[in-house]
């Protein structure tokens, strides 16, 4: 088996003291592959994913990252290491295409050539020429671009790790099928894994080689779509890939 | 209105000292409510239950009166006294409510996606500040200033009341011998100071603006 690079143990968090978001959450991410957690919302989906940069902490239970517990390692050093995708795409709107490209390289003190090489790998890699889009502001992007640029500034220290919440939720339905046939023909050449947060199960069957259905805080079932609609766990899973994979 | 050009030419050695005065004051005092009202405001983001209260405060002292805010200040030590000083203080009390207000609103009104992706992509606190939410703000704080700026250059002739001298001079000693020529001569340049730097911080922040 493969190592994995994220893994959750037992994970219990509330925001609020007596209702936990996530109760008894495990799942395990291993290298390379793509894990895709749908559910209900507020089924935890979200909560689960940003325990893995910290950008929450759990109450109880283990959260291991890269081969480390989350709770030993350095917030800010620990997001460095690990891509973030999220939905609006969140660039930064007075930077370049270029510039958010470079946020993370910029932050860890690559050099400029270094960094410049890097972005423009990435740049070509999510099918945003460096020539024509590098020097352009966030603004004058379409949706699908801004996130092209989300995703290839989250991957732009080579990070081995890769968190998407909702990467294409803001996206019109065309342009949402065109950046998942995208993501399936960039997805071979990255060796990072992915978990991907969606709400739409087309996608996580589409995209991911497992998919982990939520519901309550605590992970139901993980496996391909063969084994979720072939063998469901329980009524509520089957119910879901029932209502939702068609 | 024919003799009020030779009138301001005869004088145009006081009215250029006054001036220079008057925006010695107007600048200084506004340097000061930046210096305190940014900081401030970007403190106010940090701990959002202090918001609403330190913002109301500073509301409410923009209400007092100017003059009686001048004539308050004589008295305290070390700030008040008569001169030039104890103006550029009250001066600060009203220019910072326009910065600190805007600070806080222009920290507070950066898209939260985008301070979501900087926390998130491993920028430090002050990271997020310095290359992030100032200056994504930068257009709705210069806006603050610009308001201190043009409401700070009327509130300085009052400033003479207290003996800060400006060109409140001129307004009042228009006042006291009934010369309608004399108070223009304090009011025009005073008028035109305060549109030139609407018009020119105008400008900058409509050149900053379209970055966001």
């Amino acid at each position: 088996m493969t190592p994995s690079v994220l893994e959750y143990a037992d994970v219990r968090k509330a925001f609020i003291p007596g209702q936990p978001v996530l109760d008894g959450f495990s799942l395990s991410v291993a290298k390379g592959e793509t894990v895709a957690l749908v559910g209900p919302s507020g089924s935890g989906k979200t909560t689960a994913l940003k325990l893995a940069n910290r950008l929450v902490d759990a109450d109880a239970g283990t959260v291991r990252v890269l081969g480390r517990a989350a709770s030993e390692l350095d917030p800010v050093a620990l997001r460095r290491r690990v891509g973030y995708v999220i939905q609006e795409g969140g660039l930064f709107p007075h930077w370049t295409v270029r510039e958010n490209v470079e946020t993370v390289p910029r932050l860890l003190g690559w050099t400029e050539p270094d960094r410049r090489a890097r972005s423009e790998e990435l740049l070509t890699l999510v099918g945003l020429p460096p020539a024509e889009f590098a020097g352009r502001r966030p603004r004058s992007l379409s949706g699908g671009q801004r996130q092209r640029v989300g995703v290839a500034r989250a991957l732009a220290a080579g990070q081995s790790l890769l968190l998407m919440d909702e990467p294409f939720g803001a996206l019109d339905p065309i342009a949402r099928r065109a950046m998942q046939r995208e993501f399936q023909s960039w997805r071979a050449r990255w060796e990072a894994a992915v978990l991907l947060v969606t709400h739409d199960l087309r996608e996580a069957f589409l995209l991911a080689d497992r998919v982990a259905v939520l519901r309550d805080g605590r992970v139901r079932q993980v496996g391909s779509r063969e084994e979720l609609t072939r063998a469901p766990a329980d009524a509520f899973v089957a119910e879901f890939v029932a209502e939702f994979g068609s | 209105m024919s003799g009020l050009l030779p009138f301001f030419w005869e004088r145009r050695g006081e009215i250029l000292a006054l001036t220079g005065e008057h925006l010695l004051l107007v600048v200084a005092a506004t340097a000061l409510a930046v210096a305190i009202g940014v900081p401030l405001g970007v403190a106010l983001t940090r701990r959002p239950g202090l918001a609403r209260p330190v913002l109301g405060f500073a509301n409410a002292v923009q209400a007092i009166p100017s003059l009686a805010l001048f004539g308050f200040l004589i008295p305290v030590p070390f700030i008040g006294g008569i001169g030039a000083r104890t103006a550029i203080v009250a001066l600060v009390v009203y220019s910072l409510l326009p910065i600190l207000r805007n600070t806080h609103a222009g920290i507070v009104g950066v898209d939260p996606a985008v301070t979501e992706a900087a926390t998130g992509l491993g920028m430090t606190p002050g990271q997020r500040l310095r290359l992030v939410e100032l200056p994504l703000a930068f257009p709705v704080v210069l806006a603050g200033i610009r308001i201190a700026v043009v409401v700070g250059v009327g509130l300085a002739t009052i400033a003479a009341a207290i003996g800060a001298g400006g060109l409140g001079v001129l307004i009042y000693r228009g006042v006291a011998t009934v010369d309608h020529r004399l108070i223009l001569a304090g009011a025009v340049p005073a008028a035109a100071l305060a549109l030139l730097f609407d018009f020119g911080l105008g400008a900058v922040e409509k050149r900053v603006g379209p970055r966001q």
